[in-house]
């Protein structure tokens, strides 16, 4: 059997070209797949449960492709819906359909697969001894897992291939793996494991693999013997090295990629030039194993108000370093007496832009900077004591001197008020797997109809 | 000696996931993978990321002419103390070491 699966992008949010997505629908897809999301922006998207993209972008988007998908006449998937699949995104996604259907005339059956992990099976999990570490990973306990803001269990095919096997004709998933969602439908459909996984994780990033990143959209082709990758915007071309590169990308491992139930090696891959514009892969093995899902956890970490200075004057561009030392003493005596506060009880640190903000302890180059960047953090329980301290920093951060024996400097703030507050400040908190016995049991599946005619 | 990023074709480093780093030497020829091969020691990266050789994980990758290293990272992503979300910039740091 001959399965394809059509590719628009690397992620939902980022725009791919329109011509190429229509190419890859005249290709005659078996099913249309798309990423959602990722860890790459950072804890917030987890720890807050929110899209990171803009609901217009994803909207404009998505309307495109379920356009593309009634063309076709296949299912649509999208994994990691909202960038991190918690079950808010995946109904913010939800919701997002059923406008989009009912605006453009479409009758829907749509099933949401939900990856949101309640804290008490997964402590239960961790006291039974199936909650397992990977390297490294950060400690835990009952309470910590208790307290997380939220944790998702990455789904990989067979949640997907449940959630097919409703007849549904889009499918918003939650967290699944990169690949789960492109290799579901061909390891139903029985083409080899080895092959299934690794194209999946060549086509994950779209056209990525490509010599043209921008265009998104690729079509995979999987068969008894392999895999066949090709772009499908004209401009752009898979070679043998922009195809084996890409499992590089982003990878700790270059030839083993783990998933629930088992793990791809690559090391016996053959990549080949069909022509100059598409490349077969085969030699890919598939190594069965333990049916665990990774889990991700966001814990809140405090708040944080920001303050950003700028110094130009020559003499404090050179002493940046002690001037920064020097008020770092002076504002913790200060934050002591008028407020009260143990150094221990708040954070505040500067990183000097120009010098060292980017590397920090790492960095082992000096140059005459123009002008240094001043940028105060301050870290505190509540968004309340994060901000009264930077209220309270801010005529320091303003105009402390190098020494007690000049006048006192003023500095450029850009902005009124000087300070910002963040908000949430989240930390990853889980790098575990969690056996299952099931690979339902972790996830949850409803079906619903949309648009027009549906009920409700 | 020169230093890696000017004899290389690119630099690049990106999260891989939160808790890993990793750098991806794409040398462009079967010469300069050679040269780097032999005058990029582990140690060095190791000393770079202020991180123990022993976690170092390197792949030599002579069809591709890259040199690939993985590393935990320095700060966790988007930990308190992190600097750079993707990670991206600390491939500066390896592109200016020196070669041996």
């Amino acid at each position: 059997m001959v399965t394809r699966v059509l590719v628009p992008a690397g992620v939902l949010g980022l725009g791919f070209d329109a011509a190429a997505l229509a190419r890859g629908v005249a290709a005659r897809p078996d099913i249309i797949c798309i990423d959602g999301g990722s860890t790459d922006s950072g804890p917030y998207a987890l720890g807050a449960g929110q899209s990171k993209y803009s609901r217009s972008a994803t909207k404009s988007e998505w309307r495109a492709l379920m356009r593309a998908r009634a063309e076709a006449g296949v299912p649509l998937v999208i994994g990691t819906a909202g960038t991190c699949g918690t079950d808010a995104t995946v109904d913010w996604m939800g919701q997002i359909t059923a406008e989009l259907a009912a605006e453009l005339g479409q009758s829907l059956r749509v099933a949401r697969l939900y990856s949101s992990q309640p804290a008490g099976r997964v402590i239960d999990a961790w006291a039974a001894g199936r909650l397992h570490p990977l390297v490294p990973a950060p400690e835990i306990s009952a309470a910590r897992i208790a307290a997380l803001s939220n944790i998702v269990a990455l789904a990989g095919a067979e949640q997907i291939q449940a959630a097919l096997a409703t007849g549904a004709q889009i499918v918003i998933a939650g967290r699944t793996t990169d690949t789960a969602t492109i290799a579901a439908l061909p390891l139903a459909r029985g083409e080899p494991a080895g092959a299934v996984w690794h194209g999946a994780k060549i086509a994950e990033c779209g056209a990525l693999c490509s010599t043209n990143p921008t265009s998104g959209v690729i079509v995979v082709t999987f068969d008894a013997d392999g895999f066949t990758v090709e772009p499908m915007a004209e401009d752009a071309c898979c070679t043998p090295h922009s195809v084996s590169a890409h499992m590089l990308y982003e990878n700790a491992d270059p030839f083993v990629l783990h998933e629930p139930g088992g793990q791809l090696d690559v090391r016996g891959a053959s990549y080949r030039a069909l022509d100059d514009r598409r490349v077969r892969v085969e030699g890919s093995r598939w190594l069965p194993g333990r049916y665990t899902v990774k889990l991700e956890g966001a814990a809140l970490a405090g708040y944080q108000t920001t303050i950003l200075a700028l110094l130009r004057d020559p003499h404090y561009v050179a002493h940046a370093c002690a001037w920064v030392a020097r008020l770092q003493g002076y504002l913790a005596a200060q934050i002591a007496l008028r407020m009260g506060l143990d150094p221990a009880a708040y954070g505040l640190e500067f990183r000097l832009i120009g010098r060292d903000a980017a590397l920090g302890a790492l960095e082992n180059r000096a140059g005459a900077a123009v002008e240094v960047g001043v940028l105060g953090i301050v870290t505190a329980a509540t968004q309340e004591l994060a901000s009264e301290i930077g209220k309270l920093i801010n005529p320091f951060v303003l105009h402390y001197p190098l020494t007690d024996s000049e006048e006192l400097p003023t500095f450029a703030f850009p902005f009124s008020p000087a300070t910002t507050d963040r908000g949430a400040l989240y930390e990853f908190a889980l790098n575990h797997v969690m056996e299952l016995d099931d690979p339902m049991s972790a996830f949850r599946l409803t079906v619903s109809e949309v648009g027009d005619g549906a009920a409700g | 000696m020169a230093r890696l990023g000017e004899v290389v074709l690119k630099v690049r480093s990106k999260n891989a996931g939160p808790f890993w780093l990793t750098l991806d030497v794409f040398c462009g020829s079967p010469e300069v993978y050679a040269t780097v091969a032999a005058g990029l020691a582990s140690a060095r990266v190791a000393a770079l990321f202020a991180t123990p050789e022993a976690v170092v994980r390197r792949f030599d990758l002579p069809d591709l002419a890259v040199i690939k290293f993985s590393l935990p990272r320095p700060v966790v992503q988007g930990s308190r103390g992190d600097r750079d979300m993707h990670g991206a910039q600390w491939a500066v740091l390896l592109a200016e070491a020196e070669l041996d």
